[in-house]
């Protein structure tokens, strides 16, 4: 037996006071940060994106399928990016499911929910800590990828120009900034996500379904987004700006879907976190069985989100001009020829090549969508074209014929172009001939030889763009 | 300070239609140990999450250190305790455990120290909880309630998975803690823990109280007892306890020369004086089931193969 203890204050019959919300908050933190799991998650964030880029950055064959894949060996910036990409689609949603979809489950598991609402006395202050801590580490892993990637390609690459997705050529200067907003951009999301998994984490407890829920529904959105949906659909789900933010790298930015994605993303983070609030108040704490149930998430969490979706699709529909899928003959003409004639500019600078202006091109871009022969040489469209429901939408069997006026003479060039373009207004256009224009041949450019910027290169359709 | 730690009257908790607990009345003065038994599902963890505030009564009057309780985690700063084992993270030390709850609650940072050294955990202070056996664990959990000097303690199983240096340590704490004023609740299925430790006793089943009370006068419930005989000439003995008054031989088996008889306290002591006169030597004459643990079973009906004797899991109806 030990010494008698010290004299130590005695405690009086008062009425408890909760603990202080930085102490819970401290505790949620330490019991966080003292998990294996996510000390493993963290290193892995710190080395794996980093290394990623820095690796592809030297190699020849570079990620084409990925936005800004085809730039990785000559922008470092293009690293950060196509890690952002792939960690939109999975990575974000599953670290939300492996930090908020646990966080309250865990005590459910641990059997610990006794022992830490009898400790601090408060469960609105435990919820209040334990969303915050894991809002914190969800950004703390989120800074850690960008940060590891974003160093990875500068270290591997260098901090060169990046071409955009309009064939805009960005500074290094300008391209750091924008890079910087994209992952600021998806933050709201990821926090959407997060709040799914804190709702999923109170809702089911101990069971495994409510720590999948994020990855659930990334893995449902991957689905629907392959689904021909209306745009106004695409647009009004969480995770239409871990796409969006590829506006911000044509010029002038693609703001419209930004934005409608960050309201969006906004919405499910307060009413998530809110249902998860309202159960979490009124769970029974007696009951060491918490494994949720059917019924619970259907009412108290699925209902309502769906409600909330379709609710976006209707302010959506509403509040900006989109129909359809939100790509159209008109919109990917004027995409292409503007996106031809910058990268013709950057082309022609590249081969030393008399000095061209996008003004005095006076490009224009035809494109017939299921094999229709694209013939026309001019970008006018007629209002019988525009109501072809044959010539809107997604498809790789778009087939565009650009053609521009070479300055100082009466000649206009023409080039061929096959358009892969995915519902999400992304495009990768594919160089048909002539080859000399559009072929396949490297450039020796300052940073070493480069490929043909017109012969595979990435657009972007705005969906928002008003329909003509 | 108050003579009662806890004073309950006509206290009724149900969840949803079942009645956890059922017009329960309890008073525990301080500076005592008292026990707290009952068949699973009696209600008592339902009772001890009451005191300890997780809970508030559907109906009646619970006082604890001198203030009423009427709504959930309104318990008077001076509680502690677990019940349904002690919660703790098995990531953290068994220090760092201990200074998140010092943290939360605002206890001086060298009440760790001390309560680590009460259950002698000192040496494995910084070992992970993960590699901690049960009895090690509920050893750091009553070092948890000892942070804050409580004035009433809540145990639920303290014994569970201890050795019997673990449990003497444990034991030790809990009567030097009565001893300074602590008044300690301790709910537990091993009838030897509340026979050595508690001086009162209350017994639930089915969220009604059948008995509170001493020690002493729970065992007198027990009524005529089994009691295993070893003699020097079993045949001879046999014939003699066949004959005594108010003894009744049993035909249960034993695996030697052991025979059983069930009689009251006082036939068996006329008993074991006939045998002597017999010149029979008595080697062994031991209840088969002790009186506390048979007493139990009197008052809640229970069956000896129902009621478990080691590392019980109490799954009360909450």
């Amino acid at each position: 037996m030990s010494a008698p203890a010290p004299a130590r204050p005695t405690t009086s019959g008062a009425a408890p006071l909760p603990a202080s919300f930085a102490r819970t908050l401290r505790f949620e933190l330490v019991k966080l940060i003292a998990q294996w799991r996510i000390r493993v998650i963290l290193l892995c964030c710190l080395l794996a994106p980093g290394v990623f880029v820095a690796a592809t950055g030297q190699q020849t064959s570079l990620p084409a399928d990925t936005v800004f894949g085809r730039w990785m060996a000559l922008s470092g910036w293009a690293g950060p990016l196509v890690v952002l990409a792939f960690a939109g689609v999975w990575a974000l949603p599953l670290l939300t499911s492996l930090v908020a979809g646990d966080v309250f489950a865990i005590e459910d598991r641990l059997g610990t929910w006794r022992h830490l609402v009898v400790t601090v006395r408060s469960p609105r202050r435990i919820f209040a800590a334990k969303a915050l801590a894991s809002l914190i580490v969800v950004l703390t892993l989120m800074i850690a990828i960008a940060l590891s990637a974003t160093l990875g390609g500068l270290l591997g690459v260098g901090s060169h120009p990046l071409v955009g997705l309009d064939g805009h050529m960005f500074g290094a200067g300008d391209v750091a900034g924008r890079v910087l907003l994209a992952w600021l951009v998806v933050v709201l999301p990821t926090l959407a996500y997060a709040a799914i998994g804190l709702l999923g984490s109170v809702t089911m407890g101990r069971s495994p379904i409510g720590l999948l829920l994020p990855a659930l529904l990334a893995l449902l959105v991957q689905v629907v987004q392959m689904l021909p949906l209306p745009a106004v659909v695409r647009l009004a789900l969480p995770s239409n700006t871990f796409l969006a933010w590829r506006g911000l790298f044509t010029s002038p930015a693609q703001t419209g879907p930004i934005v409608v994605g960050l309201v969006v993303s906004l919405a499910w983070v307060v009413l998530a976190t809110a249902l998860a609030y309202r159960l979490f108040v009124r769970r029974d704490f007696t009951d060491l069985t918490n494994d949720g149930s059917a019924r619970r998430i259907a009412v108290g969490g699925l209902l309502p989100l769906a409600a909330l979706t379709a609710v976006s699709v209707a302010a959506v529909a509403v509040l900006t001009p989109v129909t359809g899928s939100g790509i159209t003959r008109a919109t990917l003409q004027d995409s292409l020829s503007t996106s031809f004639s910058r990268l013709y500019v950057l082309q022609t600078a590249q081969l030393h090549r008399p000095a061209v202006t996008e003004a005095a091109m006076q490009t224009a871009s035809t494109c017939t969508k299921g094999g229709l022969a694209a013939t026309s040489t001019t970008s006018t469209t007629s209002a019988a074209d525009a109501a072809d429901p044959t010539q809107t939408g997604p498809g790789n069997d778009w087939r565009c014929i650009v053609s521009w006026h070479t300055p100082g003479t009466t000649f206009v060039g023409q080039a061929t172009f096959q358009l892969d373009v995915t519902p999400d207004g992304r495009y990768v256009a594919d160089g048909d001939g002539p080859k000399e224009v559009n072929g396949s041949f490297p450039i020796h450019t300052a940073q070493g030889d480069a490929p043909n910027p017109l012969w595979q290169f990435d657009g972007l359709v705005d969906l928002l763009a008003p329909h003509r | 300070m108050q003579d009662r730690a806890i004073r309950a009257r006509g206290i009724t908790k149900s969840f949803g239609e079942v009645v956890a607990l059922d017009g329960v009345d309890l008073d525990i003065p301080t500076g005592t140990v008292h026990g707290l038994v009952g068949p699973n599902g009696a209600g008592k963890t339902t009772l001890l999450g009451m005191l300890l505030g997780l809970s508030s009564p559907d109906r009646g009057e619970l006082e604890i250190l001198g203030c009423p309780v009427r709504q959930d985690l309104a318990v008077p700063d001076g509680v502690a305790g677990f019940v349904d084992g002690p919660g703790l993270y098995p990531a953290l030390t068994a220090r760092k455990n201990l200074r998140a709850v010092a943290a939360l609650r605002g206890y001086p940072a060298w009440s760790v120290e001390d309560a680590l050294g009460r259950v002698g955990l000192s040496d494995v202070a910084d070992d992970a909880v993960r590699g901690f056996s049960l009895g090690m664990r509920q050893r750091l959990g009553l070092a948890a309630a000892l942070l804050g000097d409580p004035r009433l303690l809540v145990l639920d199983e303290p014994s569970n998975g201890l050795d019997p240096a673990g449990k003497r340590q444990v034991h030790g704490t809990i009567a030097d803690l009565a001893a300074q004023g602590t008044a300690v609740i301790l709910s537990s299925h091993r009838m030897d823990d509340v026979g050595a430790l508690c001086s009162e006793v209350t017994l639930l089943a089915t969220g009604r109280v059948v008995f509170s009370g001493p020690l002493s006068k729970l065992a007198a419930e027990s009524g005529d007892l089994d009691y295993r005989l070893l003699t020097s000439d079993p045949t001879h003995a046999r014939s003699v306890a066949s004959a005594a008054e108010e003894i009744a031989l049993l035909d249960g088996a034993t695996d030697d020369d052991a025979f059983v008889v069930r009689g009251a306290v006082p036939a068996m002591d006329r008993l074991g004086a006939e045998l002597v006169r017999a010149g029979i030597a008595l080697r062994e004459l031991a209840p088969v089931t002790p009186p506390l643990e048979a007493a139990f079973l009197a008052l809640t009906g229970d069956t000896p193969s129902e009621t478990p004797s080691e590392t019980p899991s109490d799954e009360d109806a909450r």
